[in-house]
């Protein structure tokens, strides 16, 4: 069999990412049009594309050629919800912020894991809300300077991967943008499962995160994400304490259970045999 | 509903807006519980499915107004309902609907604010906010039933005007209209003018601002639209670096609008040429004003009045005509004045009389109105 070769070009417009030199997001951006690639899509018209606002939910729109809906900041998983319920036979993936998903957005986060939604969402998480300029996002690891938190960070953060799972989602996984192989690997599968899908992708943001936390260049981050991350059954064993400083990577649960765009045509079913009945 | 004649049915103001939305054509309706516009989601659950139609209790207003924006651009016509807190909590939402164009239909029924206020009682609070509850400049559809059968009818005209503008719309009521109990006449359903929005040819790519109103694609039908709320070209894509093209799709979503401002306002008028006194109302309030009339007219006193079907765009022409005979108008409004500073602004030189109610949910009376007429009248 011929495999045609990868090109991002195939899948996007005329434009030019927004992003800063060095920016995780193109990694994510890659990852997920080569996972897309290698299921065999030759273009995107099967994807709906939902973000919010933020640096990371420039990723698809306007850039990829398909249908997109850039939405209010944090909202992003609501309206593809209501996509995916109209029109059940497209793939509809959100793109977005850790601040965007799980910090002002993060009620709806859960409920769609809880419905089990059948979008896929990927979660660029930088640590940081990096568009508005590097302020302390949920995510910020303990004590780490920020233009909120010039003395250092003082909330315990978030492990969305986790919260994910926990919630219902059909499928949770965490990597790091120097983790690209797994990454795309796990983006395919999480397009390939029914269900309410999360990807965590942990990027580095050189211009609102590294300078201010001390990292000399993009190598040193790339670094620290690779020496950092431990895989979750590994982890499992370990203590809080000695995790405090880690980055748990891998799948966090693969599961099948009724999907919402399921229950819901069920209920449709159901609700239109009962009205001929009657 | 499937009958061919004209049918007659006793319904509450909220069933009555329901039973419209279906026949509208929404398919699609998400919302949040709360008092008293918990009717209209309760009968939404009912009849949607059995059409092929979607119902989705949200986490909360933010979800729902969201929901029915993705719903839209999937092709469906939407619909959500709420009161005073939640259409708060989804005024970010709207704007972002003025600024993509997209159709949808948002009922407010109207309870005591601000804040929580009271959770069952009557109030006409959210006038301006359904005109500039968000931020930037855009321009509002807002309707106001007085009546069960105009909440049915009203309904199905904010469908319509949502989909032939490509716009929000406002269904503006209260919870007078909203629970009270009537008879309703729907007409044979092939008697009812449905507006379905304009979809583009197979070739179109512009979808934004070219055209006062242009053609809207759906989601998965190859046409790779791109929808933002950020400034944007004709294709949808972000563009803030031109102060031109801002002004070419935020001018367009105000003229589109304003320029057919003689289209969507509608009002019901009465002797507005020969009275004395007028009375402009709108809503629950205008109920009281019909007696008043009578009253008046049989004591002698030439008296006419103007009822808002549609307060925004605010029907200024039929005000400026009524404040023309009237040497003074009087507005009643359960709040302390929001109809009222638009009156004043169009009336000139007649005098304007507020009659305010607020808390408690209590109607302002003919009489209390009567005696607005008759003061200086003797
Ligand atoms: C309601 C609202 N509040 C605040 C903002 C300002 N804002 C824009 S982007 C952003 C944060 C982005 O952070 P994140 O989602 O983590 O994305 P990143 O830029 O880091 O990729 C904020 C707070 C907004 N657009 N809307
Ligand atoms: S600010 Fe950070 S996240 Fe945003 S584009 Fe620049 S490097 Fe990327």
């Amino acid at each position: 069999m011929m495999v045609e070769a990868f090109s991002p070009r195939k899948y996007m417009r005329d434009l030019k990412f927004p992003f800063c030199p060095g920016c995780g997001l193109f990694s994510v951006s890659d990852a997920f049009l080569r996972a897309v690639h290698e299921l065999g899509y030759k273009d995107l018209s099967k994807f709906v594309f939902c973000s919010g606002i933020g640096c990371s939910s420039w990723v698809p729109s306007p850039y990829y050629i398909g249908d997109s809906l850039h939405t209010l900041h944090g909202r992003s998983i609501p309206v593809a919800t209501s996509v995916k319920l109209v029109r059940p036979d497209l793939n509809v993936v959100v793109f977005g912020g850790d601040g965007d998903i799980v910090g002002i957005g993060l009620g709806h986060f859960i409920h769609a894991a809880r419905r089990n939604a059948d979008v896929l969402v990927i979660m660029t998480n930088n640590m940081i809300y990096g568009m508005t300029g590097g302020q302390v996002a949920p995510t910020t690891p303990l004590r780490t300077k920020t233009t909120t938190t010039p003395y250092g960070s003082f909330e315990h953060p978030i492990d969305a991967a986790r919260l994910a799972a926990a919630a219902g989602a059909a499928y949770s996984a965490r990597w790091t943008t120097a983790h690209p192989n797994d990454l795309r690997k796990s983006i395919k599968k999480a397009i390939q499962t029914k269900g309410f899908g999360f990807i965590e992708a942990v990027s580095q943001c050189p211009t609102a995160y590294g300078r201010r936390a001390g990292f000399k260049d993009i190598g040193e981050m790339l670094k620290w994400f690779k020496e950092s991350a431990i895989a979750v059954e590994q982890s499992k064993k370990m203590s809080e304490k000695e995790l405090e400083k880690r980055i748990v990577v891998g799948e966090f649960v693969q599961r099948s259970r009724p999907t919402l765009v399921e229950t819901v045509y069920a209920m449709i079913e159901e609700a239109k045999a009962g009205a001929k009945q009657n | 509903m499937k009958s061919s004649a004209s049918n007659t049915y006793f319904l509450q103001g909220n069933e009555a807006c329901v039973e419209a939305a279906v026949i509208a054509g929404c398919r699609f309706f998400a919302g949040y519980p709360i008092s008293p516009a918990n009717e209209i989601a309760e009968r939404m659950s009912t009849l949607l499915p059995k059409v092929d139609g979607i119902f989705m209790q949200m986490e909360d207003e933010l979800a729902s107004i969201n929901a029915i924006m993705g719903a839209s651009w999937a092709g469906k016509k939407t619909m959500t309902a709420t009161s005073g807190p939640g259409f708060s909590l989804m005024q970010e939402t709207i704007g972002w609907a003025f600024m993509t164009e997209t159709p949808c239909v948002i009922v407010d029924v109207q309870r005591v604010g601000p804040g929580t206020g009271q959770a069952t009682k009557c109030a006409q609070g959210d006038v301006m906010q359904s005109r500039w509850g968000t931020h930037g400049d855009y321009s509002a559809i807002a309707l106001s039933p007085n009546s069960v059968q105009e909440m049915f009818e009203l309904t199905i005209r904010a469908f319509n005007l949502a989909e032939k503008y490509r716009t929000p719309v406002i269904l503006l009521t209260d919870e007078t209209i909203a629970h009270l109990r009537e008879q309703v006449t729907i007409p044979p359903l092939e008697n009812i003018r449905i507006i379905n929005r304009k979809k583009p040819e197979a070739e179109d790519k512009a979808f934004f601002g070219l055209e006062e109103v242009a053609p809207m694609p759906a989601i998965g039908e190859g046409f790779n639209v791109a929808v933002t709320a950020s400034t944007h070209d004709e294709y949808g894509v972000r563009f803030t670096a031109d102060p031109s093209v801002h002004t070419r799709i935020v001018r367009n979503i105000n003229d589109k609008i304003r320029n057919h401002a003689d289209d969507i306002a509608d009002v019901e008028s009465y002797n507005i040429d020969n009275c004395q006194v007028g009375i402009v109302s709108y809503g629950c309030t205008s109920r009281a004003v019909h007696e008043a009339v009578e009253e008046a007219e049989r004591k002698g006193i030439e008296t006419g009045y103007v009822r808002l079907k549609t307060v925004w765009p605010f029907p200024e022409k039929a005000v400026k005509r009524l404040a023309q005979a009237a040497k003074k108008l009087i507005v009643p409004e359960m709040n302390l004045g929001q109809i009222f500073y638009e009156v004043k602004r169009a009336a000139c030189s007649a005098e304007v009389i507020p009659i305010n109610k607020i808390g408690g949910g209590e109607l302002i009376a003919p009489e209390e109105i009567l005696a607005e007429i008759e003061r200086g009248n003797p």
